[in-house]
């Protein structure tokens, strides 16, 4: 049976059509509230004991079938739920009067405290005893395991929301499309997937009532979802998908508008095979690459050679275009356990990226030694720059730093408000600098970027965050140093004609996105442009701007936005 | 009840692989072994029971089991803790 047919609209944030079977990603569930209290501890512990056996022979199979990145994690949880000491920690629970499911929640409970108190790697194992939780106490309530269900066949993904680790292991062969409930434009859903090329929607109001097995359409370009789709429906989204096929044919070569404006069209990139992946695009080299991947979930930091063994290989990749390198953004809501500087009330107003790295010296000056490194054994042409500045004296503390590793481009991320204000004044001291549009439109509007309900704050085209880019260009401009932008507004086609009429010097997005935005630069000349960012900075709106600015795009470009 | 005293050799302590190790080799023996340490007492089959003493490198436990047949096991299980397990 077909569910009923609905059409719903979230926020495009990966362009390209699909039409798939729904596949449902359980959230976790809580405590059952309404099961009743222990009466017969003995049976309830046999009972936990067979749901935790289980689960452990059941991640012991998915270990054996995971790629081997991700067998070891799986391994090790498989070991925990299968742990002597958890299931006596239920017993215990239980001989208090606590239902099944409350035990399991109250022993997990006690022991991850524990693993916390310790720090580090301790404290990471305590995420894989909540996901045994988890999968305790879906076994015990009899629903599906929580986490992206196994799938042989094309699904569409249907979710909440997704942790970056589950999007991140997704293949594109098998799911054709994302759909969350939640979530905005700058969401890691949505990032991970334009970086993977799998067409998504967030946002997605009433998404979740779907069932397994559905038959979903989606549009990732205008956000549009369809449940039980019509053959008509399915043959107009597939019409859609061959017109924006056909306005980005012949798109290749450097990025410049119609009349030779030149614009560097780059990839965001976060590992070596990403690394891989965007150098057999057809675009200029990388804008950010952002290194932070290498520091994560790590008892501790990475040694000088290992680093530059990676930083080589990401640069061997690119041969001799440019690759765009930000050091070490860490901290607050990307916590490493080996430089853990303690709570934060306000984790993105913190200690994060430069301010870290200005307590833990040693993990910066081990990382620009790696690049210095890693240059010296490849021809590419290396800027490195680093994150969350606010002033002259922190941009001339890295400046020195990077220098004196022999580091040949030294630049800074403009992603604070004070930065942008002040970009003459601080590029004065370095080579270039890179616009980083979500934390800057993140900090310029006080909107919490992971917050989907602030979606209409977070909006690029906001005017006070464009006037703030067009502030940070005119830096650009006096001291005659490049400004780029990496950020998802660069690879939004529309958005990168306003860009572009700016004044920046290059574009990074998702090697997904160079194409549209590519095609779209060659549309138009850099007047056009200029005006369109004219329109969109005096805008009373965010609506309105994109509104003018459409008013001015060429009819072929139609189809790309 | 027969035990031993030994210091643990492993850089990180009885934390993450060694503490794994040892879990694994009581299981495989059969062998009910508590580990003694500040005070606080641990089943030696359970990797959250060990990992939870918070024992760092260089600190001295006791194995202990009422096996009083189990002596070899108790040996094994020492020589195990005497090696630094993270560089194998």
């Amino acid at each position: 049976m077909s569910a009923e047919h609905r059409i719903l609209h979230g926020i495009g944030v990966s362009a390209g059509t699909a039409c798939a079977p729904a596949a449902i990603v359980q959230a976790a569930p809580g405590v059952d509230t309404s099961e009743p209290a222990s009466t017969d501890p003995a049976a309830d512990g046999q009972r936990v004991r067979a749901a935790l056996a289980a689960v452990s022979v059941g991640l012991k199979e998915r270990a054996a079938n995971a790629p081997a990145e991700s067998r070891p994690i799986l391994e090790a949880t498989a070991k925990l739920a299968a742990d002597r000491g958890l299931a006596k920690a239920v017993d215990k629970k239980l001989k208090k009067g606590l239902g099944v499911t409350a035990a399991v929640h109250a022993a997990v409970e006690e022991y991850a405290e524990m693993l916390k108190a310790l720090g580090g790697y301790m404290a990471e194992r305590a995420t894989d005893l909540y996901d045994v939780r988890d999968r305790v106490t879906c076994e015990l309530l009899g629903v599906p395991a929580p986490g992206v269900p196994q799938v042989d066949g094309p699904v569409i993904l249907v979710a909440r929301d997704l942790a970056p680790a589950e999007t991140a292991t997704l293949d594109p062969e098998v799911v054709l499309g994302i759909i969350t409930e939640v979530g905005g434009p700058t969401s890691h859903t949505a990032i991970l997937a334009a970086q993977l090329g799998i067409p998504a929607v967030v946002k997605a109001t009433g998404i979740l009532e779907v069932d397994n097995g559905d038959i979903l359409a989606l549009d990732g370009g205008v956000g549009e979802v369809i449940v039980s789709p019509s053959d008509e429906e399915v043959e107009l989204l597939d019409e859609r998908s061959r017109r924006r096929a056909k306005a980005l044919a012949g798109s290749s070569g450097e990025g410049a508008t119609y009349d030779g404006y030149k614009v560097k069209l780059l990839a965001n990139i976060g590992t070596v095979d990403d690394a891989a992946r965007a150098a057999v695009v057809d675009l200029e080299g990388a804008g950010l690459f952002r290194t932070e991947f290498l520091f994560l979930d790590r008892a501790d930091a990475p040694s000088l050679e290992e680093q530059t063994q990676t930083y080589t290989k990401v640069l061997e990749s690119f041969g001799e275009r440019r690759v765009v390198v930000r050091t070490l953004d860490a901290g607050a809501d990307k916590p490493l356990s080996f430089a853990d500087l303690g709570e934060e009330e306000n984790p993105a107003l913190g200690r994060r990226g430069l301010r870290l790295c200005q307590v833990r010296e040693d993990l910066i000056d081990t990382q620009l030694a790696a690049l210095a490194a890693a240059h010296a054994r490849t021809k590419t042409d290396l800027w490195v720059m680093v994150p969350m500045v606010s002033t002259m004296e922190e941009t001339k503390w890295f400046a020195d730093k990077a220098r004196a590793a022999g580091l040949p481009k030294v630049g800074i991320m403009i992603e604070v408000p004070a930065a942008a204000i002040r970009a003459h004044q601080l590029l004065d001291i370095v080579d270039f600098a890179s616009i980083g549009t979500n934390d800057l439109t993140q900090y310029t509007m006080a909107a919490d970027r992971m917050d989907g309900e602030l979606a209409p704050l977070l909006n690029p085209w906001q005017p006070a965050v464009l006037q703030m880019i067009k502030l940070a260009c005119l830096g650009g401009r006096s001291t005659g140093k490049p400004i780029g932008v990496c950020g998802e507004a660069g690879g939004d086609p529309l958005l990168a004609l306003v860009l572009t009429g700016l004044g920046v010097a290059s574009l990074s997005m998702a090697p997904s996105k160079v194409n549209a935005v590519r095609a779209a630069l060659r549309m138009h000349d850099l007047a056009t442009c200029q005006q369109m960012a004219a329109y969109a900075v005096d805008a009373p709106t965010a609506e309105q701007g994109r509104e003018n600015v459409l008013k001015l795009v060429s009819p072929a470009m139609l189809a790309l936005v | 009840m027969i035990s031993r005293t030994v210091t643990v050799a492993s850089s990180v302590g009885l934390h993450a692989r060694p503490a794994a190790l040892l879990a694994e080799a009581v299981d495989e023996s059969g062998v009910d072994v508590v580990i003694s340490f500040d005070g606080e007492e641990a089943d030696g089959a359970s990797l959250l029971e060990i990992m939870t003493l918070g024992v760092k490198h260089g600190d001295e436990v006791t194995l202990s089991t009422e096996d009083d047949n189990a002596g070899a096991v108790l040996d094994s299980l020492v020589e195990l803790l005497s090696r630094d397990l993270d560089k194998e």
